[in-house]
């Protein structure tokens, strides 16, 4: 029924141009060209001319090719089968299961009504002291972990996946490295969560413009879970190939481009991504975790910076750490305050001295004398290190606050600490200041026995 | 007698703008329809070239067919100005979201649009001109109650001329599809309505002048009204790179500024920070009416992933109604987060354009749209005597927090105040982060500027101090230099620093202001005499520690009282 166009006219980079009549915008095509179909999408309409990008690139597309139209817009199935499967891109699988063609859904849907959206309140543990205590995650949260190449941001990614309480996760993978790919995979498997999950991988070796589809489906997937009920957290890494997918797509296309080669909608087209995570008042939720590698280890490039202004808050993850200082959750105190009384005390206090820590290095570094006081700092945030920002720790936020008293009470004199004595009277230590760990105890009573 | 529809045909479709080819004329900026499938998307003519127009369409443009039909209105993009604007939230284009969400449920839909005011709500109107009075546009004909003001209903804006006043209502409630009273001018005869419709883009400018934003306006921020003020009628800026606090700054603002009217532009930024506003101001209370804070409240909000062009609209919508409620002798705050986000829009649009860019890809004429929203702003008289004003404060969020870009350049260019936020302040949460050593204003402060002058010295000096320590070390600093050293960073942490999240010390009077700048003058003034430097150090933060007790002490109260005791104590005690 549908007419097939054979004249391209025009072939560039991944877009592709045929006369044709009555295309609806943003619909798709199939383009053939021997065996080989590709989807590819309407992208521009002037008066016959339409244009359309290719997902599979343009390369080996013929003048003669075949493109028929299909009259819809991108969709994705919303199939139950879809639980457990990997996707590329453009939604065909990269497993051995079959195609689902059942329930499709249109993707880029419209936006959250703001004036329906709700205060959130439910924090998502993560067993990593740096996150529950310091920052913690809530769930409807978008975060990205703001990353120095080489740094285990995907393991981490993978770890907060497996330990937070959710109904689904949805991983989103872009110009993944192929092992990177499996070692999601496996881990999935391992722990038994692959059934309830859902991979959308774009990898490195992949055609760019199904790069920049996948946010997008795993985005409209996520969100027909958490309409129904569900609690879906979304990982999407690494956003940087998003947004070099954009530009690289950008430059081809000839439009002008704003800073260091990024096309000017940039904001635009991260926040309408990012801004997918909500919780949905008498439904689910969606959390979005990302990885944002940052080009050279600069905040300031055009990719973090712009993610930093949509998101709610960063984690910078530096020498295997998350750092304590420029890593934020700016919903934290949404949800720290239903925790343990001495949850925002210990968070701000032991911050507080880990910057002292932080001083008293750089003085020390520089020559000057280190006194009493700067001793104890030293100590502390030798510490602090091994006990919170270490990420094989993995231990619940109550553990992680009592290890806080500790820490405080083996470098400290409790009126040192700038805690007020309610709270000390509760949790400060019996065992007392400098050197009482528990361990040790158990010991000094296996001697007396 | 229906005047024959405009209409025109679609030719192309480029991300959301379109061209189309149109049958008769058209006029710049009108609005338009496109029927697309059942919907008709709301658009903007915004370039014509011989016989074809490019139009953006304020909604994602997907399933636009070349061959669609156009209508067009010829009307300017314009809002509903009229009573029942308070305490409503609405997007861009002045749609209100909560009836939308009502609708369409969790999410926006394309092509659904709905009247921003509710016409059968009933408001009593009361007449204040007479019959056979001569009135201006922009006069006053009677009022009615809105909230706890009375909402002049004024001969619309745009009607040039006197017009007489031919018939009035009676004290009565009137819905705003009647009429309440008939005018004349040369023959002819109008009806006027309480809502009369204004083009967004064109300034109000019914009043017999404006005039040099002299007054203070009263933010009970510690660290503006004293050190980088507003006015009434001024305009300030806030740039700041992300997570510098320039959101928790207008809401801060937009909570204890002494103002009638708050405009809140949530614009191109977080959606869930305007969700904070919508749930928590119902519930707060303005000490200053024994209302909630959202009587006095109207929110714009077109946030991020909302339609890019209607980004673009929502400030001129949110100016407008600024200036709607200033011409009824009001003081409006308009408060916009994120300017950046709206020149954005403007940069998005223009290269679909294809028109040659400026600076990072900025429009040229970027310098004179921005000028010419703040030119919005001012101080008025008004033709009855009155005098009411438009407060501009716009956020910038300047690419890698570097302020040498082109909105804040431009901004700064225009501006009377420059509140700027850093990154340092806010790693160091000495909030709010406004730098000290940075900022300005060209406004009067709360009290007087001579002192202010004085505190800012030693903050400056503090600051090289510190800057020199960190090379020569604490031994090598004299004692004398070290006490400057310790005052500034009293004076920044117990004055400029402010905990917006609490209930005393997060809003602080004028008049508390005025009272505890003195003491810190006192202080910044008293010669100490100390052996050592560690003496010094102990005293001043003890002395730090009564002002911070201070400042969370009712104003007054007699903790307060007593709290002032201790320091005067501590202050004697070393004079000794
Ligand atoms: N006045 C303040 N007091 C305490 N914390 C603040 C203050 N201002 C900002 N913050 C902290 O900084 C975070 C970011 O502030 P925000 O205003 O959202 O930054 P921006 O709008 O500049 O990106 C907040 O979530 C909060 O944790
Ligand atoms: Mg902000």
């Amino acid at each position: 029924m549908k007419k097939i166009h054979h004249r391209i006219i025009e072939i560039s980079g991944n877009v592709i141009s045929v006369d044709a009549e009555n295309i609806a915008y943003n619909t798709l095509a199939e383009v053939t060209t021997g065996d080989q179909v590709s989807l590819a999408q309407v992208i521009r309409l002037e008066g016959k001319r339409v244009y359309l990008q290719v997902f599979a690139g343009s390369r080996g597309i013929s003048t003669d090719s075949q493109v028929r139209f299909l009259g819809k817009p991108m969709q994705v199935t919303s199939s139950e089968n879809i639980l457990g499967r990997v996707f590329t891109g453009s939604g065909t699988p990269r497993d051995q299961g079959p195609h689902l063609r059942e329930s499709m859904i249109d993707i880029g849907t419209p936006s959250v009504n703001p004036a329906r959206r709700i205060i959130p309140s439910n924090m998502i543990r993560t067993g990593l002291p740096m996150i529950d205590v310091f920052n913690s995650l809530v769930e409807s949260q978008k975060l990205p972990i703001f990353s120095s190449a080489g740094e285990p941001y995907n393991e981490l990614l993978a770890r907060i996946a497996m330990q937070a309480e959710v109904d689904i996760i949805m991983i989103g993978g872009m110009g993944l490295k192929h092992d990177d790919y499996i070692f999601f995979r496996d881990t999935l498997e391992e722990k038994g969560a692959l059934t309830r999950s859902v991979m959308f991988i774009h990898t490195a070796s992949d055609p760019v413009v199904e790069c920049l589809l996948v946010p997008d489906m795993t985005l409209a997937v996520a969100e027909n879970y958490a309409v129904n009920g569900k609690r879906v957290l979304v990982l999407l890494t690494d956003m940087t190939s998003f947004c070099d997918a954009l530009k690289e797509i950008a430059i081809t296309m000839e439009q002008i481009p704003s800073n260091r080669g990024y096309p000017g909608d940039l904001y635009s087209q991260l926040a309408s991504r990012y801004e997918k995570a909500v919780d949905f008042e008498g439904a689910g939720s969606i959390t979005i975790l990302s990885v944002t590698t940052m080009p050279g280890d600069d905040v300031t490039h055009p990719v973090p910076d712009n993610t930093g202004y949509i998101t709610e808050g960063q984690f910078y993850l530096t020498n295997q750490r998350i750092d304590p200082f420029g890593s934020l959750s700016r919903l934290k105190q949404l949800v720290n305050d239903k925790t343990r009384p001495d949850h925002r005390p210990i968070m701000d206090n032991m911050i507080r001295l880990y910057a002292d820590y932080r001083e008293t290095l750089e003085k020390r570094s520089m020559g000057f004398r280190m006194n009493e006081w700067d001793q104890k700092l030293l100590r502390y945030g030798g510490l602090f290190e091994e006990r919170m920002m270490d990420l094989d720790v993995n231990i619940n936020l109550e553990e992680a606050l009592d290890q806080g008293w500790q820490t405080l009470a083996e470098c400290f004199e409790s009126s040192e600490v700038g805690l007020k004595s309610d709270l000390i009277n509760n949790y400060w230590p019996q065992n007392g200041s400098n050197s009482q760990n528990s361990d040790d105890q158990t010991n000094g009573q296996d001697q007396t026995d | 007698m229906a005047e024959e529809q405009k209409t025109g045909t679609v030719s192309g479709v480029n991300g959301n703008m379109i061209t189309v080819v149109f049958d008769t004329q058209v006029v710049q900026n009108e609005v338009a329809y496109v029927l697309t499938g059942d919907m008709r998307l709301k658009s903007e003519v915004i370039r014509v070239r011989d016989r074809v127009a490019d139009l953006q369409v304020y909604e994602q443009s997907g399933g636009i067919r070349v061959g669609d039909k156009v209508e067009f209105t010829d009307e300017l993009l314009s809002v509903q100005l009229g009573p029942g604007l308070l305490t409503k939230v609405y997007d861009g284009l002045q749609n209100p979201l909560a009836e939308l969400a009502e609708e369409s449920g969790f999410f926006l839909q394309r092509g659904l649009y709905f009247p921003p005011l509710d016409m059968e709500t009933k408001w009593e109107f009361t007449p204040t001109a007479e019959v056979g009075a001569e009135l201006r546009a922009g006069e006053t004909l009677g009022t009615v109650p809105e909230g706890i003001f009375e909402h002049r209903i004024m001969l619309p804006f745009g009607w040039s001329g006197k017009w007489r006043v031919t018939e009035i209502a009676e004290k009565k409630e009137f819905s705003l599809k009647e009429h309440v009273a008939t005018v004349e001018q040369n023959g002819e005869q109008r009806q006027v309505f309480m809502v009369q419709s204004w083009p967004v883009r064109v300034p109000i400018s019914n009043y017999s002048k404006k005039m040099l934003p002299s007054e203070t306006l009263v933010t009970q921020q510690r660290i503006v009204d004293t050190f980088f003020p507003v006015a009434k009628g001024g305009t300030f800026c806030t740039p700041g790179p992300f997570g510098a606090g320039k959101t928790v700054l207008q809401h801060a603002l937009s909570q204890f500024s002494q103002v009638d009217v708050v405009v809140v532009a949530a614009c191109g930024e977080r959606a869930g920070e305007v969700v904070e506003i919508l749930r928590e101001y119902p519930e707060l209370e303005d000490p200053r009416t024994g209302r909630s804070l959202m009587d006095r409240t109207i929110i714009i909000c077109n946030t991020s992933s909302m339609p890019v062009a209607a980004r673009e609209a929502s400030i001129y919508t949110s100016v407008t109604l600024a200036e709607y409620y200033r011409q009824m002798g009001l003081n409006v705050l308009l408060l916009a987060d994120s300017t950046s986000r709206w020149a954005q829009a403007l940069r998005e649009m223009s290269g679909r354009l294809e028109e040659i860019p400026g600076e990072e890809a900025f429009p040229a004429y970027l310098e004179s749209l921005i000028a010419g929203f703040y030119e919005r702003a001012g101080l008025v008289r008004l033709y009855d005597g009155s005098t009411g004003s438009v407060t501009i404060g716009g956020a910038v969020s300047p690419a890698g927090g570097n302020f040498e870009e082109p909105v804040t350049q431009a901004t700064l260019k225009v501006v009377g105040g420059f509140l700027g936020l850093s990154r340092d302040r806010a790693n160091a949460r000495r909030f709010p982060a406004i730098d000290p050593l940075e900022s300005w204003s060209k406004y009067p402060p709360i009290v007087e500027r001579k002192k202010v002058r004085q505190a800012s010295d030693i903050l400056r000096r503090g600051n090289e101090i510190n800057q020199m320590m960190k090379v020569v070390g604490e031994e090598g600093t004299p004692i004398s230099d070290f006490v400057v050293h310790l005052k500034g960073e009293l004076l920044d942490s117990v004055y400029l620093q402010q905990n917006t999240f609490d209930k005393v010390d997060g809003a602080t009077s004028a008049e508390r202001q005025q009272y505890c700048f003195e003491k810190i003058i006192q202080i910044l003034h008293q010669e100490f005499q100390f052996e050592n430097k560690d003496q010094a150090r102990r005293f001043f933060n003890q002395l730090r520690q009564l002002l911070i007790d201070w400042n969370y002490e009712e104003f007054e109260s007699d903790n307060f009282q007593q709290s002032e005791e201790k320091i005067n104590q501590m202050l004697n005690g070393q004079e000794s």
